[in-house]
This record gives structure tokens, C-alpha cells and sequence, in this order.
């Protein structure tokens, strides 16, 4: 398979990015270092090209019952111009991707995960009813996300739009620095920031007009590493590490987009039933004592034994201490629950904790 | 990339410098960059006693884990007790204040085994 380089990719060569193969896309895993990209999107702003991501456009008299059926939120919520969080499944339950919907004015647009965009891909061509039109846009757009506490601040010089009118989960389309785009109040950092969805031939313009316009803020270009330890800190579930196929939405916390009373879709049966049987286990955040870092894999146990597996863990930059989540046998999952993490056959001590793990300053 | 001329270096990314029989050891500063923020090192006690290539301690960065590799067999006579609290100091002065263990050398002739700069250059390019 040929590796895909982003329209930003000279740009990420250009300012020293280590460029690594992730999904099948050259991206850049840091610049300047992950805690430093980290801390200038916590304190000030960053913009990450997240351009790998995939795009299908939905569209037809049918487009809202077909994602009501392959969606597990509720779809009848999403108004105009609103985003929702949401996840498709198999029959079984478990998870193909998750996903951002929004709603546009002539039709629905699905953000998915570059890792999965052939397997997307198949699954809603596989389902799609007639009435339903769909396109797969994935190489032809770009996303830029611009996060941090001065994101809005840096944007709004480049643009004539009213940004503070775009509330959390909205999107509106406008044009900024002097290109039409799709201007989004999303993103997988827990700062407030913007996603930005542009059409590739300009998005190497607006990545440059964005790194001027914040130079004052000390704007910082952030990677995938970044990017990582950003959403971890919030506990947010990366697919392929917290999510996945073996997984349903409910063990995996996400019951609040789970709408099992919308009417039926793909999957719906499976977790309700699993739902009446009761979970057998639970993703969890947790914090480790000591020094040592948790990684995806490894085992947890309680009093020697196994209750579980780490799913993601990381050093967080913010707290300087060690975090992760992973899935416990359901009687373990209480907040304040010691439990031991296995690294490299040696027990180290970890609490169960409510994640976000780190509150955005306000 | 700076590979100093008057070090030996290993397979495993380790740099050596040997002064009389006591060898100081550290990694380069192509393992720091290829690793990332270094968050933790594991370093042994002083006293401890390796084979030559031994794993004498791990070091953690936020995206990868590498263990460290004993260039020489020999006793620990000394850690660097400063990256306890500011393991950073190895990204920012690898060859320097960023330095791991010494080690009493027991026998000479394993320096022979270790890749010159020219040899190590080579490998990393």
C-alpha cells in the first residue's frame, strides 16, 4: 500500500517535524517535542494537521433514517450546522469506528478515524439504502484543528465571522484567511478550539496565515504524540487502543451516546441485552504512583490477580505524573479502587480514577 | 546528528568514554531524538555488577520504552543520581550532564568490541 502524505506535508518537513507512517499516512508525531506541544495547547494554542482523518458525505431523501439505523446517537437531535459525537456498530455490539456527525444544510457529513476509513468505507456502502447518496471526500479535504485558550483569539484575525457565535459542538461554514471553509467548535484536546475543514489545494495557505496570526501567542505546530497525551489527559477514547471491535459502547463509558430508546440500529439488540445482563467490565482511568509509564497491553491486577488490561497510558505533561485507562472486571471499577499495573513483571501501584484526569483552566 | 569523536559507542545506541579503567555511559543524542521526552530512567544501585550488553536499567519517554545495555562487564561505581528528578537532562545534554552510570572496568579488551564514531555515524545514517 502507497503511504499518503497529507496536503500540509512540506509544511510539517519545513518547520522539523519527525514524520512517522501512521494509518497509511506520512504525519508528523512531533515537532518541537510532545510536553512542549503539549503545554503551549494547554496554556496558549496549537494547530495540528489532522488531515488523515476521513470525510463521506450523506446525502438524499433517505440520509437521515440510514444514520439513525447506523449510528448509535440520535440523529433526530442534530440540528442544522450541529456536530454530534457518535459511534457505529456491528450487530454484535461491538464498535466499528466512532465519529463526529454534523449536520449541514443540504446534508451530513461523517469525520472517521484515517485508520479506518477503507473498513467505514465498506461498512456504509454495505448498508446504504436507495435514497442515500454517498461520497467519500477523504482525499480531497483537509482538517486543521487549532486548539488552546487563544485558538479563537488567533482565528479571529484572519476572519470577518462572528467565531464567539459558535458554540461548543456547532459549526458554521465562513471564510477565513480568505478561503471558504467548514469553521467547526470541535476537537480532541478538552481546550476550546476550532476544527477546520478545507478544500487541499488551500489548506497550505491557511495553515500558514493561521502559524502568522498566532506568532504573537506563541503559536506551536503540534503532532500526533501531542495530540495523544492531550486527549488522554481528558480521558478521551482513542479507537484501535480504548475502542474497538471486542468492545461495546457501554463498557467503554459511552452510554450517554448510546440511545437505545431512538428506534432500532445495527447493534442496538446486542448492547441492550448486555445492558439487562449487566456489564461484565469497565473502562477506567487510573494514576500511577510511581515513575514507571503504563502502556497499551499491559496487564492489571488485584491482589495478584488479573481484573483486566491497560488500553492507553501515558506520562501527562500537566499533572507529571503517570495516567491511563484500561478495562476492569466490573467490581473493581469504583473510583479509589488500588489496583497494581504489571510493567515489565514488576507490580506497580495504581488508583482507579474519574477521569478527565486534567480540567482545562477555565 | 553529534557523534563526538572521542567516544565509543554500541549496537543499542549507548556512548562510552574511559578514563583509566572507569568507563562513563549515557545514550546519544540520536537515541534521545529517535526516543523523545524522556520522563523516567531506571538506573541500578551502585555496586551492582553487569556482563558486558547486560540490561542495566530502562528508560521511559511518553511515546516508547528502551531498555540499556551495559557497553562493558563491571561493577557500578557510580549513578547519575540527578535524572532522578530531571530525566529531561538527557534530551537536553546527552553527552554531558546527561550522563547514566560508571562502571569499573574488569577487562580492556571488551572496549575493542565497541563501534568507533566513524562506525556508529555509519549506522545511524
Amino acid at each position: 500500500m502507497q503511504i499518503k502524505k497529507t496536503a500540509l506535508y512540506e509544511q510539517h518537513q519545513h518547520l522539523g517535524g519527525k514524520i512517522v507512517d501512521f494509518a497509511g499516512y506520512y504525519m508528523p508525531v512531533q515537532y518541537s517535542g510532545i510536553i512542549n506541544e503539549h503545554q503551549r495547547v494547554r496554556k496558549s494554542v496549537g494547530m495540528f494537521d489532522v488531515s488523515h482523518m476521513g470525510e463521506f458525505v450523506i446525502s438524499g431523501d433517505k440520509a437521515f433514517d440510514f444514520l439513525q439505523y447506523i449510528t448509535i446517537n440520535d440523529v433526530s437531535k442534530l440540528v442544522v450546522n450541529r456536530a454530534q459525537y457518535t459511534a457505529m456498530c456491528k450487530e454484535d455490539g461491538g464498535m466499528i469506528d466512532d465519529l463526529i456527525l454534523y449536520r449541514r444544510e443540504n446534508d451530513y457529513l461523517m469525520i472517521v478515524n484515517a485508520s479506518n476509513i477503507d473498513k467505514d468505507w465498506q461498512w456504509v456502502y454495505d448498508h446504504c439504502i436507495d435514497g442515500v447518496e454517498l461520497h467519500n471526500r477523504s482525499d480531497e479535504l483537509s482538517l486543521i484543528a487549532v486548539q488552546g485558550p487563544k485558538a479563537e483569539a488567533t482565528l479571529e484575525k484572519l476572519t470577518d465571522e462572528d467565531l464567539s457565535a459558535i458554540d461548543f459542538y456547532w459549526s458554521a461554514i465562513g471564510r477565513l484567511a480568505d478561503v471558504d471553509m467548514t469553521i467547526a467548535r470541535t476537537g480532541y484536546t478538552g481546550e476550546p478550539g476550532f476544527e477546520l475543514l478545507i478544500a487541499n489545494p488551500d489548506a497550505e495557505s491557511v495553515w500558514k496565515a493561521i502559524m502568522d496570526a498566532g506568532a504573537e501567542f506563541d503559536i506551536a505546530a503540534a503532532g500526533l504524540g501531542a495530540r495523544d497525551t492531550l486527549r488522554l489527559e481528558m480521558g478521551y477514547c482513542l479507537y484501535g487502543n480504548d475502542i474497538d471491535e471486542t468492545t461495546h459502547p457501554l463498557e467503554a463509558g459511552l452510554g450517554w451516546i448510546t440511545k437505545l430508546k431512538k428506534g432500532d440500529f445495527i447493534g442496538r439488540q446486542a448492547i441492550a441485552e448486555a445492558k439487562e445482563k449487566g456489564l461484565e467490565r469497565k473502562l477506567v482511568g487510573f494514576e500511577v504512583k510511581e515513575k514507571n509509564v503504563p502502556r497499551h497491553g499491559f496487564r492489571i491486577l488485584h491482589s495478584g490477580v488479573a481484573i483486566g488490561y491497560v488500553t492507553s497510558g501515558s506520562y501527562s505533561p500537566m499533572l507529571e505524573h503517570n495516567i491511563g485507562m484500561g478495562y476492569v472486571d466490573i467490581d473493581h471499577k469504583k473510583e479509589g479502587t488500588p489496583i497494581d499495573i504489571e510493567i515489565r513483571n514488576r507490580s506497580v501501584a495504581a488508583t482507579v480514577v474519574k477521569p478527565p484526569f486534567y480540567k482545562p483552566q477555565k | 546528528m553529534n557523534v563526538p569523536e572521542n567516544l565509543h559507542y554500541t549496537e543499542e545506541h549507548e556512548w562510552i568514554s574511559v578514563s583509566d579503567n572507569i568507563i562513563t555511559v549515557g545514550i546519544t543524542d540520536y537515541a534521545q531524538g529517535e526516543l523523545g521526552d524522556v520522563v523516567y530512567v531506571e538506573l541500578p544501585e551502585e555496586g551492582e555488577e553487569f556482563a558486558q550488553m547486560d540490561t542495566f536499567g530502562t528508560i521511559e519517554a511518553v511515546k516508547a520504552v528502551s531498555d540499556l545495555f551495559s557497553p562493558v562487564s563491571g561493577k557500578v561505581v557510580k549513578i547519575n543520581s540527578a535524572l532522578a528528578d530531571s530525566p529531561e537532562i538527557i534530551n537536553k545534554d546527552p553527552y554531558g550532564d546527561g550522563w547514566m552510570i560508571q562502571i569499573e572496568l574488569e577487562n580492556k579488551s571488551e572496549l575493542d568490541q565497541l563501534l568507533n564514531a566513524e562506525q556508529y555515524k555509519e549506522k545511524i545514517s
